[in-house]
């Protein structure tokens, strides 16, 4: 068991999510008999979910930082209607539609940020508002009408690599990511290997980090078999590939860069943040900022999709979003969580979702079962936290015996005054 | 009514050799307290020599089964396992910090968690009856539906006694009732405890202010590193206020400190007329006029009671980090520095460990290493990438040179031990190269071996001619590692001594009352 935690690291959550995504895989590919795991369905699954996905991306900075954005499913469909209308109306190309979808996601978002970091009104409530505002302004705007939108647009939401190159019966740009995906896997273990050892960190024992490889590795290989050899004319979907370069983009920002850094450090004690000289207005309405505009992006790939932006889009999104954010390890108080992690709770979502439906389970019941992985997820990390980050093992091992531990007096400092400092 | 001090009189309260221990310190030894009845008994001592600690245990905050010892109350061994318990016997504690929720009016404070309720529904016409009783008892005129955020905190002091009252009281137990309060509603609280004396309730004060102490009391305890050192009888032992302190500072100076001979340069930092006001009480002032200098390579002390607004006076000035600003200005190498935020104040060369460590100085989810570089993220960085390699170095260097144990940088920091989290804290600072770096009691918490440790670090900045500002409540620290000591008082700047002319008492002085130093 500890040789397993090892290969993954991390947070325990994560870990454990991780183990629940593959164990539910491994369930329904089992009660399904074959149907999960088929070249149509995994596009599908990705197709469904790339923008739920997209916003868990903001969503976990948002939560980091420790806030709350309810208006994504809102600003999304604001977004795509205006988007929509734009084109039809004035004409305008659909890349010159995503960049004005993009522009106006970022004014949508430093509204939001405006009130949420320089005025300091709760985001919950910031964003509340926001989700009645442009739910209503995509209903005015759009006049509560289906407005279509044209085929190139579409491509960004339902669109696939296309064929190049000698015909192998695979679709060649596919198994091309596929590859470079493990290449450049390997390449980044191998060099922060190599990197640790020379300042004398501690390094991962070897066999450890082989089977963590070949772990990695054999996953991607086996989704590029699947998404390269899907019915004709199918491949890796747009909104997959959008969702990836994200993923590592955000990836890197939140815990390779200064601003990464920041929003860590603002949720996870905004008054030392402060006193170290971070800026914490700034982090927050650029967090704030960033969401909506993933928002937009969302919003467009969804109505690229449906090929039409309609009155009730984005209903709901921001709770699934929310979901995955918490079931892949972030902390309701801010200062803990993933990009990766929430990628694979939105996953955990999704693949409950999409097995549920193959195996012919109402939606009814598919919901009741939702809310109970959530609760599950959630209750995991609260229990964590109060035994003081147990590893799975220990917890297991753990005697129930009810004991809490006294701080000294000298370490219960009286500076209530200096903390109610709000500038 | 007279009170005879007779060794007749009853006794309502003994604690017998009260020993209490947290993890890895020991907060009170065997300390003995006797309160007569109907006395006003006050307990004196050091910031940290278990005053809150023994009345903690007295009112259950701490359970009984927690400590060791007996508490006989009104002649019977109590065994309290919470505050409940100890209220439904009588003992009632009001703290420095008041329990009052701002939001509702003086009348659902006084009742609330005791409401008069008749059928299950709370009795509004009997509660506000009683409340005019008792706001009449302590000399409140204010109409009970007042909200409590609107009248001050004098008056939210008189609440919290009705309130006491309203419990039938026997012991009111009042934790520094007067530091928040002014010249005339301290004399009026004052006045009100000791007319309760009449009436048949016990008090026990805890207060730094000496002089109130030797006005009202009629018994001090003196307790010391966590002992009770003796109990005074004020009348018949003729106490004065030099007594007292001589009681509380009389022990033999058993901290070492490393040997240091400082090297001191020219004056680099300079602070003229700095007044702060409070961040959200419109007319309180928190720094008053204070004027202050440093030297290169000098350690300079602030030695001052809690509340007296050392914080307040270095977090202002550190970027305007707390409360608002209304005057003064920074001087830095003769030029005039403006610094309106703390990324300002670490450009310009300064640096402040905060008192509060877990609550200010660190984000405990983080692990050593992210810590380390988290104020000075631009050394490590290129184009806003962080160098995770470099961030390693950086940490393993301060790990060996501080030599903070713990079995790698990765380490989360909540782990540590307090005076090993201390070190990481200075790492972060000492990383930010500062000229300038305001310690607020930077060995709090932190056992004796750590402390010479941190003491050594503190020196060995001074050598590298950074000028450095300790705040401490221990006065034995001030002195033993301060090259010039400034006393402050209510916010002011009252005094400085150089090393040599410094003691205990002359500081003391100084710290309790405004009286300027010549």
């Amino acid at each position: 068991m500890n040789a397993l935690k090892k290969l993954f690291g991390g947070n325990t959550r994560q870990f454990g999510m991780i183990f629940a995504l593959v164990a539910l895989i491994v369930f329904f590919q089992i009660f399904t008999e074959g149907r999960t795991l088929t070249p149509g369905n995994v596009i599908n699954l990705f197709n469904g979910n790339s923008y739920i996905l997209i916003l868990a991306i903001g969503m976990v900075l948002v939560i980091i930082a420790g806030h709350i954005d309810l208006s994504v499913g809102s600003v999304a469909a604001f977004v795509g209607v205006t988007v929509a209308l734009a084109i039809r109306d004035w004409g305008i190309p659909w890349y010159m539609g995503v960049l004005f979808g993009l522009v106006l996601g970022a004014v949508i978002g430093a509204w939001q940020g405006f009130w949420t970091a320089y005025v300091g009104i709760p985001a919950f409530i910031v964003t509340l508002a926001g989700m009645l505002l442009f739910r209503g302004f995509n209903q005015f705007v759009g006049k509560s009408n289906t407005i279509p939108v044209p085929e190139d647009f579409q491509y960004i939401g339902s669109g696939y690599l296309p064929e190049v190159g000698p015909n192998i019966g695979y679709n060649n740009l596919t198994m091309l990511i596929g590859i470079v995906a493990v290449a450049f896997v390997v390449f980044g273990e191998l060099r922060a290997r190599r990197n640790a050892k020379e300042l004398g960190a501690e390094v991962q024992e070897g066999w450890v980090m082989a089977t963590k490889l070949i772990l990695i590795c054999g996953s991607i290989l086996y989704a590029t078999y699947l998404f390269a050899t899907g019915r004709p004319g199918t491949s890796f979907p747009i909104p997959g590939l959008i969702l990836a370069v994200l993923v590592l983009i955000y990836g890197f920002v939140s815990s390779k860069t200064v601003i990464g850094r920041h929003v860590y450090a603002v949720g996870g004690n905004r008054h030392a943040a402060e006193l170290s000289g971070v800026q914490s207005k700034k982090v927050n309405f650029l967090v704030m900022m960033n969401m909506s505009i993933l928002a937009g992006l969302a919003g467009m790939i969804f109505v690229g999709r449906s090929t039409a932006s309609g009155p009730f889009d984005g209903v709901g999104w921001e709770l699934d979003a929310i979901a995955a954010v918490f079931i892949g390890g972030a902390a309701v108080t801010g200062g803990v969580g993933t990009v990766i992690g929430s990628i694979v709770g939105g996953l955990v979502m999704a693949v409950l979702n999409n097995g549920l439906q193959l195996l012919g389970v109402g939606a009814d019941l598919t919901q009741i079962i939702k809310g109970l992985v959530l609760l599950a997820a959630v209750a995991f990390d609260v229990y964590n936290k109060t035994q003081g980050k147990k590893s799975i093992i220990g917890l297991m091992l753990k005697n129930f015996g009810r004991r809490s531990e006294e701080l000294a007096p000298d370490e219960i400092t009286s500076t209530k005054e200096v903390i109610s400092k709000e500038a | 009514m007279t009170t005879p001090t007779t060794h007749q009189e009853p006794v309502i309260l003994e604690m017998r050799s009260i020993t209490k221990e947290f993890p890895g310190v020991k907060a009170l030894s065997n300390v003995n307290l006797r309160v007569k009845a109907g006395e006003i008994h006050a307990i004196c001592g050091e910031n940290g020599a278990g005053k809150s600690t023994l009345m903690k245990v007295l009112s259950g905050v701490y359970p009984h089964g927690t400590y060791t010892g007996d508490i006989v109350y009104q002649a019977e061994v109590q065994q309290f396992k919470d505050i409940r318990a100890s209220e439904h016997a009588g003992i009632v504690i009001i703290h420095q910090e008041l329990a009052l929720i701002p939001e509702l009016s003086i009348m659902e404070n006084i009742f609330l968690g005791n409401e008069p309720v008749r059928r299950g529904i709370i009795d509004w016409a009997e509660a506000r009856r009683r409340s005019l009783e008792l706001l009449a008892r302590v000399g409140l005129r204010e109409d009970p539906d007042t909200p409590i955020k609107e009248i001050g905190v004098g008056k939210q002091q008189l609440v919290e006694i009705a309130k006491a009252l309203n419990k039938s009281v026997r012991l009111l137990i009042l934790d520094e009732p007067t530091a928040a309060l002014n010249e005339s509603d301290s004399q009026h609280l004052l006045d009100l405890i000791s007319g309760l004396r009449g009436k048949g309730i016990t008090s026990i004060i805890i207060s730094h202010k000496l002089n109130e102490i030797e006005q009202i009391a009629d018994s001090i305890t003196i307790i010391r590193d966590g002992k009770s050192i003796e109990t005074l009888d004020v009348k018949a032992d003729g106490v004065d206020e030099d007594r007292i302190i001589k009681g509380m500072v009389g022990r033999t100076l058993e901290s070492r400190f490393p040997d240091h001979t400082p090297k001191i340069g020219e004056v680099f930092f300079e602070v003229k007329d700095w007044t702060v006001g409070h961040p959200q009480v419109q007319d309180r002032l928190v720094c008053k006029g204070s004027s202050f200098h440093v030297r290169r390579g000098e350690i300079v002390g602030f030695a001052g009671l809690m509340g007296a607004g050392r914080t307040e006076l270095a977090r202002s000035i550190f970027g305007h980090s707390y409360g608002r600003f209304i005057s003064g200005r920074v001087f830095k190498d003769g030029k005039e520095i403006r610094m309106h935020n703390v990324r300002q104040a670490i450009d310009a060369g300064l640096g402040y460990v905060t008192e509060d460590r877990k609550s200010l100085g660190l984000n405990l989810l983080d692990d050593i290493k992210t810590t380390t570089v988290a104020a000075n993220l631009r050394a490590i960085s290129k184009n806003f990438v962080v160098d995770t390699n470099k961030e390693f170095t950086v940490a393993e260097q301060y790990r060996k040179s501080l030599r903070t144990k713990t079995p790698s940088v990765e380490e989360g920091v909540a782990k540590l031990s307090g005076g090993n989290q201390q070190k990481v804290v200075l790492a972060k600072w000492m990383f930010t190269d500062p000229d300038l770096l305001i310690l607020d009691e930077p060995t709090r918490g932190i056992d004796v071996g750590a402390k010479y440790e941190i003491y050594g670090i503190i020196q060995t900045l001074a050598n590298q001619g950074k000028g450095v500002i300790v705040i401490s409540s221990e006065l034995p620290e001030l002195l033993g590692l301060s090259d010039r000591i400034y006393t402050i008082f209510e916010g002011t700047v009252t005094g400085v001594l150089n090393k040599d002319e410094a003691s205990q008492e002359s500081l003391m002085k100084l710290m309790t009352s405004s009286r300027k130093s010549a």
